[in-house]
């Protein structure tokens, strides 16, 4: 029996045991992640700091802050997640309870990404937990020292057995791929998204893939061009680039490139000083293999800013390219690094049919003080999210589902979510064995009579919620006390 | 005649048109839908009896009211479905415009089934169209005379631009597949569910399976004998016992064994006559092939047959059957029963009864029979399925806003009512942001420093979602 196997029966049994039910349990597992963020952050910081080369406080700032977040939000909210949701009733039902019970799925595959290895990583693994699952955890093995900082200390704060890592490369995945799960959620790169899924339907399980793409960003040229800048520069070289929802590429007027060219060039200063190579809050690529691909990308387009780069490091200069075009090499791709590509569209109508001529991205960009013009966007284009006029942000927002649609992904996360996307959602209905008389005309034999009675009594769907209630109820027992008096004497 | 690909190539672009978007035309379609049913009720009776002999009650109440029951909760609701949900959000974005757009995905297809065939086709079609997609609608060419029907009717009725009958056998499924859909869902048997998601992966299409197994039904404790015996029969013997949500096999002490089996006899004598099978109330089974493999299960359980177990080939009649004594590697317990078999297995203990249970894969639907409150919620939290029902069969997936879906083996993803147009939706999250207070932005901007740090912690924490606002 290989590690793998070993370790899913190993979590499935302990699963089974009911241990992850009450919600005391869980809300205990959580607060001791927590406390291993807080206890470990050093640990953390470090790590990250050999991964991809990004700060200290650049860390905190995009890694262990949402997480601790969605912690906070879990513990806090989880007695009403986890609480049974009662629906509408018909008439039939009225006496019976009706409700959705949100329930575990069993033992649930995280596979988590590079870029961000501990918020990727543990942010689906705060849903699991909330939701009453076991977890096996697969860090990804290209950032190697947070993976390998994970399989060491976090057992020392979670059930080892509910929540085991498992680390390795591909091999290793694949074998775990061979087990069967109560869900997959993966993070990562389409190709290998489609292996999961295929994998996954070799045993009837459930997905969820936060995937890429190329996420536009469209300025309209009447905007403050200045304040967008910014926060595209800052929305884009955040993490080298690394960032699935980074703005990969921006449209605008011809008129106004080389004023966002300017713009970007003074924020990339602003940001990171004249030479960001030497300054501790930019960040590096992640591997020799990312470095080369994302240098490749550039071939073929005008370089407007940056450009410098230096192998020996894995530094790629935060750059700006110009006039390029659909064709363009590094149009080919998900740039997944720091080169931000401007291409020339005559306006709203061009950039929207630009867009929807590629894939759907995980979120599409738009910067313009015109709401319609925004409106017009939003309802001519599909995306997994949408963001005006900002970048990254709506990911902190956790009441907002985070998540792609068609090549960028399915199912969605945070907060809420989370918990939702790893739960099963049972429909219960409680009846008693009494009122057998009311069941009766649903029995064969058939007549025409008992039809009439059944569709509406089984069918109509009524709005049983306060004083309707009380007014149908009322309605009912005047009914039947008539019937009793006319019939009966 | 198109051939497939042209059906799908020219639905996506009728649908990058923007045709299905507005509510109007949601609306027009689904009041379309709502003629076709109840114009058509007599052909489609007449088509499901042709099928499975379906009585007219069942036809008229599990196919043609529960489309209806569905149609118009979603014609009344679903304008407020579409509209877009505003969310909650921390200090440093409470300015901003938060809310979760419901956008339709695309071009989606819809597999149906053979049991139900107007039900199980048409209840997701009603989401696909209130969502505002196209669709392409594979009926089940078991069900011959459905199929045909609703061939004839849907093009006659709804746009043809954007909804299309593709119609054949497996042959034509597995090539329809090769194309690429927005989603795809798919009612059908665990074998056939597989290779759709091997199809699907490859365009990283989400798909919604709703498939079966062998639903439980556990009878303990304090109990009304002849009421949980009619609800027991009606709900097994309900279209022959093939039905996804047909309690599959009794759990019981041998003690109510023994008190149900007179009256289950009884119960079915009151509803199926002397002579079942000349009586117009019971339905027969689907195809010849299905018969065959009903007559053979039953030829290899080693257990009793104690009432029933009569067959005629000619018009694919099987007799409602009980067996006992079965244990649990019998041939009866190997596979989804889907006929008028009704397996009896002996526990001792409730706890045997889960424990079996749980030994199972996850079923589609659970039933447990009991006066006994505590035991009923012992099985509910001590097991796992799809749907949850006590002291009755079926009905609670005729309730449109209890979400319909397995677990596991007995399938993914819910409908039904608004699930169903939440099935067919992509939920779209979008921020709009404001210009002003970039001052604040340059919390987030790098050079990063503590102070910074702090003040970012405070202002996105969800403690600070204060009272002010």
């Amino acid at each position: 029996m290989s590690r793998e196997q070993l370790v899913v029966q190993q979590a499935r049994k302990s699963f089974l045991t009911g241990k992850t039910k009450p919600l005391e349990f869980r809300i205990h597992q959580l607060k001791s992640l927590l406390r291993f963020i807080s206890e470990r952050r050093g640990d953390i910081t470090y790590a990250v700091k050999r991964d991809l080369g990004k700060s200290e406080k650049g860390t905190e700032l995009f890694e262990t802050l949402g997480l601790e977040g969605e912690i906070e939000l879990a513990v806090e909210k989880l007695a009403e997640w986890a609480a049974p949701r009662p629906v509408e009733k018909n008439f039939l039902t009225i006496t019976d309870e009706v409700y959705v019970q949100p329930e575990p799925l069993g033992v649930v595959l995280i596979i988590g990404a590079w870029n961000y290895p501990w918020a990727i990583t543990l942010q689906p693994l705060v849903g699991a937990i909330a939701a009453g699952n076991a977890a096996v955890i697969k860090p990804s093995e290209v950032s190697s020292h947070s993976a390998k900082v994970m399989e060491e200390l976090l057992h020392k704060y979670l059930d080892k057995d509910l929540y085991p890592v498992v680390t390795g490369g591909v091999a290793e995945t694949q074998e775990l791929l061979r087990q069967r799960f109560d869900h997959v959620f993966y993070t990562g790169n389409s190709t290998v998204g489609r292996l999961v899924m295929e994998a996954a339907a070799r045993h009837l399980t459930p997905v969820t893939l936060e995937l890429g793409g190329k996420s536009p960003c469209y300025i309209d040229k009447s905007c403050d061009i200045s304040v967008a800048c910014r926060r595209i520069t800052w929305g884009k070289f955040v993490n080298c680039g690394q960032t699935c929802i980074a703005p990969d590429y921006i449209l605008c007027e011809p008129s106004i490139q080389s004023r966002v060219v300017e713009e970007i060039k003074k924020s990339i200063k602003e940001f990171y000083t004249e030479n960001p190579k030497t300054f501790e809050d930019y960040g590096r690529i992640i591997n020799q293999r990312h470095f080369k691909r994302v240098m490749a990308l550039m071939e073929g387009s005008t370089v407007a800013a940056g450009g410098d780069s230096d192998e020996s490091q894995c530094y790629i200069e935060p750059t700006v390219l110009q006039d390029v075009t659909g064709e363009s090499k590094v149009m080919k791709e998900e740039i997944f690094g720091p080169l931000l590509p401007i291409i020339t569209v005559s306006g709203v109508d061009e950039a929207v049919q630009f867009i929807n001529e590629r894939e759907k991205p995980l979120v599409v960009y738009v910067f313009s003080h015109n709401n319609k013009l925004i409106k017009r966007v939003i309802a001519e284009t599909s995306s997994g999210a949408l963001l005006a006029n900002d970048c990254l942000v709506h990911f902190t927002v956790s009441a907002l589902p985070f998540g792609g649609v068609g090549n960028s992904g399915m199912g969605c996360y945070h907060g809420r979510h989370s918990f939702d996307q790893l739960s099963h959602l049972r429909s219960c209905l409680i009846k008693q064995l009494k009122m057998e008389g009311v069941n009766s005309m649903r029995y064969p034999p058939h007549t025409a009579k008992k039809l009439g009675w059944a569709r509406f009594f089984l069918l109509n769907r009524v709005n049983v919620c306060g004083l309707q209630r009380i007014a149908m109820l009322a309605m009912l027992a005047g009914l039947a006390a008539f019937v009793v008096q006319r019939f009966l004497r | 005649m198109d051939t497939q690909s042209e059906v799908v190539s020219r639905l996506r672009s009728v649908f990058a048109s923007g045709v299905t978007i507005p509510e109007e035309f949601r609306r027009a379609q689904l009041t379309k839908l709502m003629s076709m049913m109840k114009e058509n009720q007599e052909l489609i009776v007449k088509a499901l009896h042709q099928d499975l002999s379906k009585p007219k009650f069942e036809a008229v109440l599990s196919e043609v009211q529960i489309v209806i029951n569905d149609l118009r909760y979603t014609i009344n609701n679903f304008s407020s479905w579409m509209n877009p949900e505003y969310v909650g959000k921390n200090l440093a974005t409470k300015l901003d415009t938060c809310f979760v757009r419901r956008e339709p995905l695309g071009v989606v297809l819809i597999i149906g089934a053979w049991n139900y065939p107007v039900q199980l086709l048409l209840l997701p079609l009603i989401g696909a169209i209130a969502a505002g997609n196209c669709v392409v609608i594979k009926p089940s060419e078991v069900s011959a005379a459905t199929d045909s029907l609703i061939a004839e009717l849907i093009p006659k009725y709804l746009s043809q631009d954007c909804y299309a009958v593709v119609r054949g056998g497996a042959e034509e499924t597995k090539s329809l597949l090769q194309n690429r859909f927005d989603h795809i869902f798919y009612t059908g048997s665990q074998t056939v569910a597989r290779s759709i998601l091997q199809a699907a992966s490859v365009h990283l299409t989400p798909v919604t399976l709703e498939l079966g197994g062998k639903c439980p039904c556990l009878i303990y404790g304090r109990i009304d004998i002849p009421a949980a015996a009619r609800r027991l029969v009606w709900s097994k013997f309900f279209n022959a016992g093939q039905s996804c949500v047909a309690p599959d096999y009794v759990l019981c002490s041998p003690a109510i064994r023994d008190a149900l089996l007179p009256v289950i006899q009884q119960t079915l004598e009151d509803f199926y006559g002397k002579d079942p099978k000349s009586c117009p109330d019971l339905s027969r089974i689907v195809s010849p092939r299905h018969w065959t493999r009903l007559v053979e299960l039953l030829g290899k359980t080693d257990g009793k047959v104690v009432i029933g177990g009569e067959s005629r080939e000619e018009d694919k009649y099987m007799a409602p059957t009980v067996v006992t004594d079965v244990t649990e590697d019998d041939a009866l317990m190997k596979e989804e029963i889907f006929g008028p078999i009704l397996p009896i297995l002996t526990v001792d203990s409730l706890q045997e009864g889960i424990s079996f249970i749980n030994r199972q894969e996850s079923p589609l639907a659970l039933y447990v029979f009991s006066d006994e409150s505590h035991i009923v919620n012992k099985v509910l939290e001590n097991t796992k399925s799809g749907g949850f029902c006590s002291n009755d069969g079926i009905v609670h997936m005729t309730l449109p806003t209890l979400p319909f879906g397995g677990i596991g083996a007995s399938g993914c993803g819910q409908y039904h009512g608004h699930y169903s147009f939440e099935t067919f939706s992509h939920r779209r999250g979008c921020m709009l942001r404001g210009w002003a207070l970039e001052r604040l932005n340059t919390l987030r901007y790098p050079p990063y420093t503590d102070s910074k740090l702090s003040w970012l912690i405070w202002s996105t924490s969800s403690e600070s979602t204060c009272s002010l606002m």
